[in-house]
């Protein structure tokens, strides 16, 4: 109880002195996942979307294995990642090892399964819907494919949520790619297993309480920004 | 512009899994009238309009139009049994098969309110079309359909679950539809419906064609048993 306690208040003090470092792995967290989640969603939507319209033979497979990658072990991720950016490895003159961006890679390669997954289905189920009425307007399988991402845009926002909460939350490959540097690829998740291993336990709790205020707001405004629950069903 | 009616069926056939849903069947649909498709629960009304529009590929024979395919596919709508309503505005919804088709935003809508008015649906523009009632769902769905100004439009029971005054509603915007030059082509079980609406009659049975022509004839002196039976409101089976 009194590691609690100092947690909260911890994390209060941090919060209410607007604790420099405090602010800076915030907001590289953020930076990073959501570099990251933008951009799985701009891969993993529209796959989604065509995985639902489009008919193939190994369409069974790609799903599969799609639904299969969403339990990828980050740290393995994070492991495969470094090697190839690490100095020796293919991509490593480009110099990305411990940086933000190998983390965004990282994460990128981690989410983007779920987000396709969670978008596919949603727009599997509104596909059985349209099918015959967009086949008999004759529209294009792009076409298709926008409709339903305009039409399933509140399932969407789902799929973006759960990337996001995966990805806010992950530490595994970021620690393996970012390397936890003070002032460059710290973030909060990293912060925080470091605290916990040198025994800060109270300044740990309060980043963990600051890291799950971050997740609640960027929910609670995403769905208020959508309107989710609120008019008709969908 | 050239028709793509007549329509011409030979030997048109459906199968699924290796049963023959309707077929094969031989028929011309001319330009003019409405083509009323009665028969028993399971005779293929369904499968014969879905299959004259292109939404099921046939097994055998021909489906074939008087101009190229892609063409022809511009030119029809089709009016489903269960509407399917999009997640949208009611006016979105008019707007999309414009949309589709490349209209800009503005043109769409205008076009869009215009046609909502003809089918009272002026006071639903900003409502979210799933929230509408079966006959409001229904007379948007022929709203939707007919904003592209088809040759054809094919009706799966338009007025199935409807009560009767949304059924004359909507009986009357199809009279409308038929009278300003569409041709129409629509299934239905209601007897009534038919002879008030159809110019000639397909009547099928297990799949087949069993009897067509005028509907004057038909209904007056159909030639075979069981169309008189059908008529009758026998059990045909």
């Amino acid at each position: 109880m009194g590691d609690l306690l100092a947690g909260l208040t911890e994390a209060f003090r941090m919060i209410v002195t607007l604790d420099a470092e405090l602010i800076e792995i915030t907001l590289r967290s953020l930076r990073v996942t959501l570099t990251a989640l933008a951009i799985s969603c701009l891969v993993g939507l529209p796959l989604g979307g065509w995985l639902a319209v489009r008919r193939f033979r190994l369409r069974r497979a790609v799903i599969a294995t799609m639904n299969a990658l969403i339990g990828l072990p980050p740290v393995v991720v994070g492991l495969v990642v470094y090697l190839f950016l690490s100095r020796s490895g293919p991509l490593g003159v480009l110099g990305l090892l411990f940086t933000p961006t190998a983390m965004i890679v990282a994460q990128i390669i981690i989410i983007t399964p779920l987000v396709a997954s969670i978008a596919y289905q949603a727009m599997r189920d509104l596909w059985s819907d349209y099918h015959d009425l967009l086949i008999s307007m004759n529209a294009t399988r792009g076409q298709r494919i926008v409709t339903l991402l305009i039409d399933a845009r509140r399932a969407l926002l789902t799929a973006a949520l759960a990337g996001f909460g995966r990805a806010i939350g992950e530490v595994g490959a970021i620690m393996i790619v970012g390397g936890n540097i003070d002032g460059a690829t710290r973030v909060l998740t990293t912060a925080i297993a470091l605290e916990t291993g040198r025994g800060d336990f109270a300044l740990a709790l309060g980043l963990g309480i600051i890291l799950i205020a971050l997740a609640l707001i960027v929910s609670w405004g995403s769905h208020w920004a959508m309107r989710t629950e609120r008019q008709g069903t969908w | 512009m050239v028709a793509a009616l007549p329509l011409t069926l030979t030997g048109a056939t459906l199968r699924r899994q290796g049963k023959t849903l309707i077929g094969p069947v031989d028929l011309t649909l001319g330009r003019i009238g409405v083509t009323v498709v009665i028969g028993p629960n399971g005779s293929g009304k369904t499968s014969l309009l879905r299959m004259m529009h292109g939404l099921q590929r046939t097994a055998d024979g021909h489906v074939g139009w008087s101009v190229a395919d892609a063409i022809a596919r511009e030119r029809q709508a089709y009016v489903f049994q269960r509407p399917i309503a999009l997640r949208r505005s009611v006016l979105a919804n008019l707007m999309f098969p414009l949309r589709l088709r490349g209209a800009s935003r503005a043109q769409a809508e205008a076009r869009a309110r215009a046609i909502a008015d003809r089918f009272d649906l002026t006071a639903m523009l900003a409502q979210p079309a799933p929230s509408l009632s079966g006959g409001e769902m229904q007379r948007l769905a022929l709203a939707r359909a007919l904003i592209t100004e088809p040759e054809i439009l094919f009706a799966d029971e338009p007025c199935a679950a409807l009560d009767g005054r949304a059924t004359r509603q909507i009986e009357a915007l199809l009279a409308g539809t038929a009278a300003a030059g569409t041709r129409l082509v629509m299934a239905t079980h209601d007897m009534g419906q038919a002879r008030r609406l159809a110019s000639d009659v397909i009547f099928l049975l297990h799949g087949r064609i069993h009897e067509t022509g005028p509907a004057k004839t038909f209904f007056a002196a159909p030639a075979t048993p069981e169309a008189e039976a059908f008529l009758n409101g026998d059990i045909v089976e």
